[in-house]
This record gives structure tokens, C-alpha cells and sequence, in this order.
């Protein structure tokens, strides 16, 4: 029960006043984010990066996971309410829980999404506890070759298992790669696509990054394509739930973070597979399938806890591994090499203080965020009232802000321009931004660890293959890379049996 | 690696992408649609002679996806180009020099380019991402996304001369009037109400500079 000692020091260092203020303040903003259109957490956090230039990192983070946990209370809201999913986890909710708020059940609708995202964090959290120490110390012996390999398996998955087109995604890894190698190199000093700037010559910051895709390539592109009438919310009371809806929600809650959590730990899983995931699984179980569609509690209850555990997923592989599954970890990646820690198997050990107090944090986030959005509903959802033209101005002025903070140069801004503006050219061409972000944030990062390891082997390839975790985390990429071929295979088998099946038969017959 | 970012350069490339790829690159990428293209893949769509020059224009309309094609091809060639013309002779060290990786890089980018091209001649097309406030249905609104960026330019310019106060109002208002909001009174006054909370927080509260200007100076 060492975590669990390890956990109330947590809670020591989470439950002091400033800390707990930065929690608060984390939520808060969190679930303003989650409610307002157009800003997501990811985007929040980039935003927020420069501000925590004069914070402690523990304050940092917990402010951090305040933000990410509140986001998905917050983006329910807006599901139920306006029928326009604030995050990509709550689309699920939206089927369900829109028509429920039709129907004038919005307040039960909203409860159950509520309680499930506390369950869902309570749930995924304590799964944290227990497992994340375990992989760190299974993890703690792994040397350059296996970091290249978790690398590795990173750029691989974010460009295969999400989105549409895997070529649009390396695509897009390739550009974050590039702007990574902007710079001096890091072993020999050798200035790389600096074209003699001075300026380049100390890289492109990653806030400056992050920023430009997240929020100024979505501004502009939101702004290319502004919905000029706007969808008026249905008003909602306070949410509560009557003892026949508990009855029907209490399992989907329980079932939610099961489905939840091992989706936000593995690359890139996120939280739209297991919400998805889960709505099916409530449709099948429920003894009110007719209802599904039309505005079923369960279908809002499952999902929703789903989405949270994935969230505290994540953190287990951002946390021992140093692995960003989601755009919001690797945001966070970014922010832990600001402050020059290094996440991985090391950071349980060499910064116990801040791990624990973040993880501590994170219950108290759920307790503040249960206690802020069941009886506040109401005044979240006026929140989607603010005048668009207000809502992107100030994503773009606190943009600017942002990259003018790191380094106070106006130079900086017209780099975040450029970049923003490569941002609008990839969503307008369907190129995921996610890749192009881990290529900057693990790209450099990579290169070191695959240098380190040949040097080791001196030059020799095998050097990337000789421990039994690289081999097998390789063996997981071949998997993923070859997957599609082998569905194929399967479906030509069985399509190939079917033929010889009938062509038996008809010759039979 | 290297090895596999070269050799399945076949489909689109006689020469090796690495070595001569500059001049000739871009010209591969962008040929097909002007010349050969359109009688090949839109073969059955292509009425006649008379019609052919307005039917190529329709084609690479539809087909704009093409020029990211070429915008990564030409990424590609500047990665190269930069790795090929580096000086390493100074201090390498270990086996794998500053230049590996960008030749990786760049090798990869030409190869993404080609199939990008190939995937995009046999109809495939990138989907542009939707939101809440998104409405795609109709076409893009390239005056205010040109507005918007001189809005910012000009705040990169000014910021230095005129602190952070005026540039940052000035960069909400005027973004706020870009999308489209014609409130004359209300919107300068929260646009500088805005500007010199921040700019407070920022420079007091959280103990991150930020330029006062001339507007500083004086109160």
C-alpha cells in the first residue's frame, strides 16, 4: 500500500489553500470551456501555457487537470442544450441526451451526465492510483532504444488510428517534424532550416506552436465558416434525478469507465471510440431500447462516464511513459518540458511531490466540479449566449498574449501567424492537426534517443532492437500498420468461403 | 529507413527523390492536371475540343487538394536541400550525424506528396473539419479571413511602438469588427477594458512582462 501512503502525502500537498485555489480555478475555467463553443481544452491549455510561466509547476498542473476533467462536465452542456457537441467525446451525448431536453427532461438529462462524469473520473482515477505506479516500475529499466520505441509507436498510431485518411495524417506529422527540426541541433550545434536567422536559431517554442494550430488555425477557419444563426439553447432547470432514472443510470455509470479508461491509455484511443463504444453497449443492455434515439437516460449516463476515464486514462500513459495519447496531453507534455521535467517511469521518483498532489488534485477537481455544475447549470448555459464576433476576438487577443509572453518579440507573432494560418490550410484539407503537434512536442525528443542509441550500438541497427520491450512495442506497431491489410484478408477469406460455400451448394443442388 | 523512404518513389518518379528531385519535383506534381490529367481520369466527363480549356479549369477546381501535394513536395525539397547543403565535417559525433533525420524527413515528404497526388487523382478528398459554429454548406468567407490576418499583422507591428495596451484593443476590436460586429460604442470600450485587465494580471499578478508603451508612461 505504498501508492496509498504516497497518495495522502498527495492530498497534503493538493489540500493546501493555494493549491486548492488553482483547482478551483481549473475547473471553473474548465467548464466555461467546455460550455463555450470553439474553445477546447487543448486550445484552453496552449492558451493558458504563458500564464503559468510565473507558477510553481505542482499549481501548474493541477490547474491543468481542473481544466481537462472540467472541460468534459462543461461540453455535456452544450450537447444537451444546444445539440452541438463541444468536444469530439460528446458527440454521444448529444443523440440522447437532446432529445431528452426537448422532451422538457433537459435537468434529468443534464444530472445524469453530471454523475456519470463524476463517477467516470472517480472510477478512472483510482484505476490511476493503482496501475500507474505498477507501469512505472515495470517501465523504470527502459534505456534510449525503448524511448525511440514508445516514440515511434506514438507517431505511428496518431496517424493511423484517428482520422479518416492515414496519408493526411502523416502528412501532417511530417509538417510538426519539420517545424521540430527548426533549430540548433541539440548534440553537434549544427543550425538546421534556420536560413541565417538568429531568431530560428533557438527553435520554434512550442507554445508558439500549439497556440497557432489550436487557436488561431481554428479561429480563422471558424471565422471562414461562421454559422450566421445560431441555435438557441432550451432553457433547463436545476438538474436532479427522480429515483426511476437512478435506477436505470447507476449501472451505465459503473459500465461507462470500464470501457473508458483502457481507450485514453493506449495511442491515441481518446475518448470518442469508448463513448461510442459504450452507447452501444447501453443500447443493447437496456430494457428500454424502443426509447434509444428519442431520448434514453442511459445512453447520456454511460457515455459520459465513459469520456472521464478516459481522460484519467491518459494520464496513466502521459505520466509513466511520457506518451501523449490526446491533443490535451500532449499540450500538457509540452508544458512539463517547460518546466524541464521530463515525464516517464523517473517521475514517480524523482518528483513524487508534484505527482501525487496532481493526482490527489484530480478528486478534488471531481468533488468541486460535482458541486459547481449540478445546481449552476443554469448559468453555464448562458454562457452560449456570448456574441461570436466577442468569443473568436478574444481567443485571437489572448493568442497573441500568449506568444508575445514567451519571449516578448513581435517576431514571435508573425511566426504564430503563419503558423495559424497552416493550421486553417489543415483543417480546410481534412490534415489532422494532432500529428503535426506530437511531431513537434516528441519529434526532437525522438531524434535525441535515436541518436543516443546508435551511438550505443555504434551505428549498428540491432541497437533499436535489442531489449524485449522495444521488440515488443515494434511488434504492436507492425500490428497497427498492418492492420487494415489483415481486415482485409479476413473479409476476402470470409467473402472467398461464401463463394465456395454457394458454388458447393448450387453445384450440389 | 532510408532504404523505404526511397525505393517506392516508382510511381511517380524515374530519378531518386534525394539526389536532382528540386527542379524536376514540383513539375511531376503539378503536371498531370494541366496536360495529361484531365483526358486520362476524367476521360468520360470531358465533352469535347471546344470545351476542353473551361473543363480543365473545373477540374483543378475541384481538385485544389492538389496544390497541398505540391506544397509538401516543396517542404520536402527544402528539407533536403537544407540537410544536403550543411557542413558536418566539424563535430559529429556518434554514427548518425545532425543530417539523418531531415534526409528521413525530407525523403518522406516527397513520398507523401506522390501518393497524396495519386490519392486525390483516384477521388479522394480531405474532408474539412466541422464545429459548432461551422456551417460548412456554404463557401468560405475569404474577406474576413483576410481582414483577421491584417488585423494581426498590424498588431505585430505595432505592439513594439505602441505597447501592449493600444495594440492588444486595437487587435480585439478590429478582430470583432472583421466577424462582423458593428456595435461602435460597446465594442472599443470592452476591447480596452480587456486590453488593460490583461495587460494588469499579466504584468503585476503573474509576473510576465508585457510592453506598457507610451500609454504607460503616461498614467
Amino acid at each position: 500500500m505504498d501508492s496509498l501512503n504516497s497518495l495522502i502525502d498527495g492530498f497534503g500537498t493538493a489540500l493546501t489553500p493555494m493549491n486548492l485555489l488553482w483547482a478551483a480555478i481549473g475547473v471553473l475555467l474548465g467548464t466555461a470551456i467546455g460550455v463555450l463553443p470553439g474553445i477546447g481544452p487543448a486550445m484552453a491549455v496552449a492558451l493558458l501555457l504563458p500564464v503559468t510561466y510565473g507558477l510553481d509547476p505542482t499549481g501548474a498542473f493541477i490547474m491543468f487537470a481542473g481544466i481537462y476533467y472540467g472541460a468534459m462536465f462543461g461540453g455535456s452542456t452544450t450537447s444537451i442544450l444546444l445539440n452541438t457537441p463541444g468536444e469530439s467525446a460528446a458527440v454521444v451525448a448529444a443523440i440522447e441526451g437532446n432529445p431528452m431536453a426537448k422532451a422538457g427532461r433537459g435537468a434529468q438529462a443534464l444530472a445524469a451526465a453530471a454523475i456519470g462524469h463524476f463517477a467516470g473520473g472517480m472510477i478512472g482515477t483510482i484505476l490511476l492510483v493503482v496501475l500507474a505506479p505498477t507501469v512505472a516500475s515495470l517501465a523504470i529499466g527502459i534505456g534510449a532504444p525503448d524511448y525511440f520505441a514508445i516514440m515511434v509507436l506514438a507517431f505511428i498510431a496518431v496517424t493511423s488510428v484517428l482520422g479518416a485518411s492515414r496519408i493526411r495524417g502523416i502528412a501532417s506529422l511530417l509538417i510538426g517534424l519539420t517545424i521540430g527540426l527548426v533549430g540548433l541541433d541539440r548534440m553537434t550545434g549544427q543550425q538546421r532550416l534556420t536560413f541565417g536567422s538568429l531568431h530560428l536559431a533557438d527553435g520554434v517554442d512550442v507554445v508558439i506552436v500549439a497556440v497557432g494550430l489550436f487557436a488561431i488555425g481554428e479561429a480563422l477557419w471558424v471565422a471562414a465558416h461562421l454559422r450566421r444563426s445560431t441555435g438557441r439553447p432550451i432553457p433547463v432547470g436545476r438538474p436532479w434525478l427522480g429515483r426511476a432514472d437512478l435506477r436505470r443510470t447507476w449501472k451505465p455509470w459503473l459500465r461507462g469507465p470500464v470501457i473508458g479508461f483502457p481507450f485514453g491509455a493506449i495511442p491515441a484511443g481518446g475518448a470518442e471510440i469508448p463513448t461510442f463504444l459504450s452507447y452501444v453497449t447501453e443500447k443493447r443492455l437496456s430494457k428500454h431500447r424502443d426509447q434509444f434515439g428519442k431520448g434514453a437516460i442511459e445512453g447520456v449516463a454511460g457515455p459520459e462516464a465513459a469520456a472521464s476515464a478516459s481522460a484519467a486514462g491518459t494520464l496513466v500513459s502521459m505520466l509513466t511513459l511520457g506518451l501523449p495519447t490526446t491533443a490535451v496531453a500532449a499540450v500538457m507534455l509540452a508544458a512539463f518540458q517547460q518546466y524541464g521535467i521530463q515525464p516517464g517511469p523517473l517521475l514517480f521518483e524523482r518528483e513524487p511531490e508534484l505527482v501525487w498532489g496532481l493526482i490527489a488534485s484530480l478528486f478534488v477537481g471531481m468533488v468541486l466540479l460535482l458541486a459547481l455544475n449540478l445546481p449552476l447549470a443554469p448559468v453555464w448555459a448562458k454562457l452560449l449566449q456570448i456574441p461570436r464576433p466577442y468569443l473568436y476576438a478574444g481567443i485571437l487577443f489572448f493568442a497573441a498574449v500568449g506568444a508575445y509572453a514567451v519571449g516578448g518579440e513581435s517576431l514571435d507573432l508573425v511566426i504564430l501567424l503563419v503558423i495559424g494560418l497552416i493550421g486553417f490550410g489543415m483543417r480546410r484539407y481534412g490534415l489532422p492537426v494532432l500529428p503535426a503537434v506530437i511531431g513537434v512536442i516528441l519529434g526532437p525528443a525522438a531524434e535525441q534517443q535515436l541518436r543516443r542509441a546508435l551511438q550505443i550500438s555504434d551505428g549498428s541497427v540491432t541497437g533499436l532492437v535489442n531489449t524485449p520491450f522495444s521488440v515488443t512495442v515494434y511488434a504492436i506497431v507492425v500490428l497497427i500498420v498492418a492492420w487494415p491489410l489483415i481486415g482485409r484478408l479476413i473479409v476476402r477469406l470470409r467473402a472467398g468461403r461464401k463463394t465456395a460455400e454457394e458454388s458447393r451448394t448450387v453445384s450440389g443442388g | 529507413m532510408t532504404p523505404e523512404s526511397t525505393e517506392p518513389a516508382g510511381p511517380a518518379g524515374p530519378a531518386g527523390p534525394a539526389g536532382p528531385a528540386g527542379p524536376a519535383g514540383p513539375a511531376e506534381t503539378a503536371g498531370p492536371p494541366e496536360t495529361a490529367g484531365p483526358p486520362e481520369t476524367a476521360g468520360p466527363a470531358t465533352a469535347g475540343p471546344a470545351t476542353a480549356g473551361g473543363g480543365a479549369r473545373t477540374w483543378l477546381r475541384e481538385r485544389t487538394e492538389l496544390g497541398v501535394c505540391v506544397l509538401l513536395f516543396a517542404l520536402g525539397v527544402l528539407v533536403l536541400a537544407d540537410a544536403l547543403t550543411m557542413t558536418v565535417d566539424i563535430a559529429q559525433r556518434g554514427p548518425v550525424g545532425p543530417r539523418t533525420v531531415p534526409f528521413v524527413i525530407g525523403g518522406l515528404f516527397l513520398l507523401v506528396a506522390v501518393l497524396l497526388a495519386v490519392d486525390v487523382l483516384r477521388g479522394g478528398r480531405g474532408e474539412a473539419e466541422g464545429g459548432e459554429d461551422v456551417d460548412l454548406d456554404e463557401g468560405a468567407d475569404w474577406r474576413t479571413v483576410l481582414l483577421l490576418t491584417g488585423v494581426f499583422m498590424a498588431t505585430a507591428v505595432l505592439i513594439g511602438p505602441l505597447g501592449f495596451p493600444i495594440a492588444g484593443a486595437l487587435l480585439f476590436w478590429g478582430s470583432a469588427y472583421a466577424l462582423g460586429s458593428r456595435h461602435y460604442g460597446r465594442d472599443p470600450l470592452i476591447a480596452a477594458g480587456l486590453s488593460l485587465f490583461t495587460y494588469f494580471v499579466f504584468d503585476n499578478l503573474l509576473g510576465v512582462p508585457l510592453p506598457g508603451g507610451p500609454l504607460m508612461g503616461v498614467l
